[in-house]
């Protein structure tokens, strides 16, 4: 009795423990099927806006009328932003893949830049026609390597997701042929990017000047330490543990941590003067006994001890129980915005802990500046005169190309906004245009 | 056009205030000097204060924010004080005396997220937008109220909503407006002691909003801090930061995607978005490292790639220039 009572029981079991089973790994596949499909789509977008890229700039090399030339570059602009978008939606993050959105960024970048300025006055030059045409032989390359890759998905049924658990694993399995088939589009782009581009590529706009300005002797290892546990009042017998900077690093430097009771701090000292280039020291912080106010006291203290004389706040904010502080250089009340300086200042008990002067040292030298051209009313005519102005000083800003331009800055509100205006003080062009937002509603408060 | 009604406003409640003021509550302000970027209590009651006289038309929220700032500086400019966007000493007892808080109206409406308006000269429940009818503890309305639309901005004070409230509370009991003296603008010393209210001030009144690092909103803020705590939890604190300015300078970055959502969510590009890590809830170390890495601190040294060592086996990401390690992570351009 008992044993068909056992019987019984262990195929009920088995039975459903096979269906349950059958619906997993049902329900598996479908995950699969769906990841594959999204990554099919993806494939073949590309693919196909590709091909449509080449066209268009075909089609662009071929047009004379001007009425026609802007709306097909701001085509081609938007083709590649689509491409782009195709790009970061496939598992292509650990495949040399990078040449490849390059060449579509710098496509994109200039098509758009030669789309929207006034093409009546300033036509197409031979260079940037030049140009277009070498992209055109470019985009033709890139887009058969990608048709042949297709063309073998389509016709060995290669599945996107093998390439995922190929590349995740990396190695072990078989040549793959969509990562072979990338590969060689990769290589057709790196091609054309090393014979145009070489030094238009600017995918870091901030990293144009390395530090060129900073002063000072090398520092070994051990005054780095010495200058650590002096600035941080560490005793001897501390470990601080030092790392030198390696190739990539666009300025050769120290990065010291330590650990002190429930603090822990991190240093960058420069190899060359041995500045402080930034630290932050994180403990947790419990309460509010500060305001904001005696907190920038604080910050300011700091940033005397550290030799700064010419700074101005910029602006300062309060998160939980932390004061942030921007500081900006001054010379002659003109503020030089690029000459950055963050501090950071606990409120519970005024501690800095956080400091970092990085885009200083970065950018500051002794700047010859120019007496504006135009006079405050002249610039302040160019402003939009729904604006109303509510502030405004002399500033030295980057523009879009990261130059330095010598500008006014007006603040004007229009209703609820406030916007920051740079005006260009010797042509009156307007450099840049922020709507300067910095507060959000608690969300799901009601 | 503004101006000249903010001051026609001003006149009349100076006048009005100046001859109500004694015997009303008045809730001081801490002693600290409130600036930009500030948030609590008494940024609230700023900006409260500065909207009774009609300088602030923002939400109440508790945040010191641009609005409130140039807000400030019109009303020290038109009371001849210097203009520096402080609100220091002077400024507190000179809005103490020109104005009227009313905390508790203001505290109940935070409280229940309510939209709403606090201007001086007009009935307080119909600056507020809500469902329910309104739990009044005081009536305090004045008579004065001179046109019922002014510059109220937002839609909370459009009449529609329930003026005549159907409870008996609600009744309407005019202040005894003629009454006290009318001589000083120098009141006596603020009898905030001898008015034992129905004290609910233990509990401080919260803002409704926060400040945020330059266009990100707090859920980008919360999503980068579950990328790196499942990223790189367990790392220093540096190592955390780090992890955050990578994803920061691949938005920079032409070769990657422009948003914080489309760079984490990149196919294999995170590990902890593969394997389903990114869904933990993030302790507090992470959001404090997204919030410092977003003000502007990178430890990466504006890396856009890192790896562990350890179990790296991508030849390509080996070849990438180091910029330096931090903790398990080797940081590369």
């Amino acid at each position: 009795m008992a044993k068909w009572i056992t019987i019984t029981l262990l195929s009920i079991g088995l039975i459903v423990s096979a269906t349950w089973g059958f619906q997993q790994s049902g329900q598996k596949e479908s995950m699969m099927i769906h990841a594959e499909n999204n990554y099919q789509r993806a494939f073949h977008d590309l693919t196909y806006h590709l091909d449509l890229l080449h066209d268009k700039i075909g089609t662009t090399l071929a047009l004379n009328s001007k009425e026609q030339l802007s709306p097909q570059l701001l085509d081609i602009w938007r083709l590649t932003s689509q491409a782009q978008t195709d790009v970061s939606q496939l598992p292509l993050v650990l495949l040399p893949f990078s040449k490849t959105e390059g060449f579509l960024s710098e496509v994109g970048d200039f098509t758009y830049d030669v789309a929207v300025r006034d093409l009546e006055h300033d036509p197409l030059s031979d260079k940037e026609i030049e140009k277009l045409s070498a992209l055109y032989d470019a985009s033709d390359d890139i887009r058969k390597e990608l048709r042949t890759v297709q063309h073998e998905v389509l016709g060995q049924q290669l599945r996107w997701v093998d390439v995922e658990l190929a590349l995740a694993s990396e190695g072990e399995v078989d040549p793959n042929l969509i990562l072979d088939g990338f590969t060689a589009v990769e290589n057709r782009a790196s091609g054309f990017s090393e014979t145009h581009f070489q030094n238009l590529s600017s995918s870091f706009p901030r990293q144009h000047d390395h530090f060129s300005f900073l002063e000072g002797e090398e520092i070994s290892e051990q005054t780095a330490i010495n200058e650590i546990a002096t600035q941080f009042d560490l005793s001897n017998d501390l470990d601080i543990n030092l790392e030198k900077s390696g190739d990539g690093a666009q300025l050769p430097m120290y990065s010291g941590s330590f650990t002190y009771n429930e603090e822990h701090g991190y240093v960058e000292i420069t190899e060359k003067g041995g500045h402080i280039l930034s630290y932050m020291l994180d403990r947790p912080l419990t309460d509010t006994n500060l305001g904001l106010n005696e907190a920038q006291i604080e910050a300011e203290k700091l940033l005397k001890e550290q030799g700064f004389e010419d700074v101005i706040l910029l602006q300062s904010s309060q998160y939980d129980q932390t004061g942030f502080f921007q500081f900006v250089g001054a010379q002659e009340d003109i503020w030089i915005y690029p000459d950055k300086i963050l501090v950071k200042v606990a409120l519970d008990n005024g501690d800095i802990i956080g400091y970092n002067a990085t885009d200083f040292y970065r950018n500051h030298r002794n700047r010859d500046l120019d007496e504006p051209k135009l006079s405050l009313e002249e610039a302040e005519d160019k402003v939009n005169h729904g604006l109303n102005i509510e502030d405004q000083h002399l500033a030295v800003v980057e523009d879009v190309e990261g130059e330095e331009v010598l500008s006014y800055a007006f603040f004007g509100t229009l209703n609820h906004d406030t916007y920051r205006i740079f005006i260009n003080a010797a042509t009156g062009e307007e450099v840049l245009v922020e709507r300067l937002q910095d507060v959000e509603s608690k969300w799901g408060q009601s | 056009m503004k101006t000249t009604l903010i001051k026609c406003l001003l006149l009349s409640f100076i006048f009005t205030i100046t001859s109500i003021h004694p015997n009303q509550e008045v809730y001081a302000f801490s002693p600290q000097v409130i600036q930009h970027g500030a948030t609590g209590e008494d940024v609230v009651e700023l900006q409260a204060r500065l909207q009774y006289i009609g300088f602030y038309h923002g939400q109440i929220d508790g945040v010191f924010d641009w609005g409130t700032y140039w807000a400030l500086r019109n009303f020290q400019h038109e009371f001849g004080m210097t203009v520096d966007g402080l609100a220091g000493d002077k400024v507190k007892d000179m809005l103490e005396r020109a104005t009227d808080y009313d905390k508790e109206f203001v505290r109940e409406n935070l409280k229940a997220g309510r939209t709403f308006t606090h201007y001086g000269g007009m009935n307080k429940e119909d600056q507020v937008k809500h469902e329910q009818p309104p739990a009044q503890e005081q009536p305090e309305q004045k008579k004065t109220d001179p046109k019922p639309e002014q510059q109220a901005p937002e839609p909370g004070a459009e009449p529609e909503q329930q003026v005549p409230d159907p409870q008996p509370g609600a009744e309407p009991e005019p202040e005894p407006e003629p009454e006290p003296e009318q001589e000083t603008p120098e009141p006596e010393p603020e009898p905030e002691a001898e008015q034992p209210e129905p004290e609910q001030d233990s509990e401080p009144i919260e803002p409704t909003s926060v400040n945020v690092p330059n266009g990100y909103s707090q859920n980008d803020i919360q999503l980068m801090a579950q990328a790196v705590y499942g990223e790189a939890r367990g790392e220093p604190y540096e190592g955390q930061v780090a992890v955050a300015a990578v994803i920061l300078n691949r938005i920079q970055s032409s070769t990657f995607p422009n948003t914080v959502s489309s760079v984490i969510f990149e196919p294999l590009a995170f590990t902890a978005v593969a394997d389903g890590q990114i869904y933990m809830d993030p302790d507090d170390t992470a959001r404090r490292a997204v919030l410092d890495a977003i003000n502007g601190w990178d430890p990466s040294g504006e890396a856009i790639y890192y790896f562990n060592p350890d179990t790296a086996t991508s030849t390509w990401i080996w070849s990438r220039p180091q910029i330096k390690r931090i903790g398990k992570h080797i940081f590369c351009m």
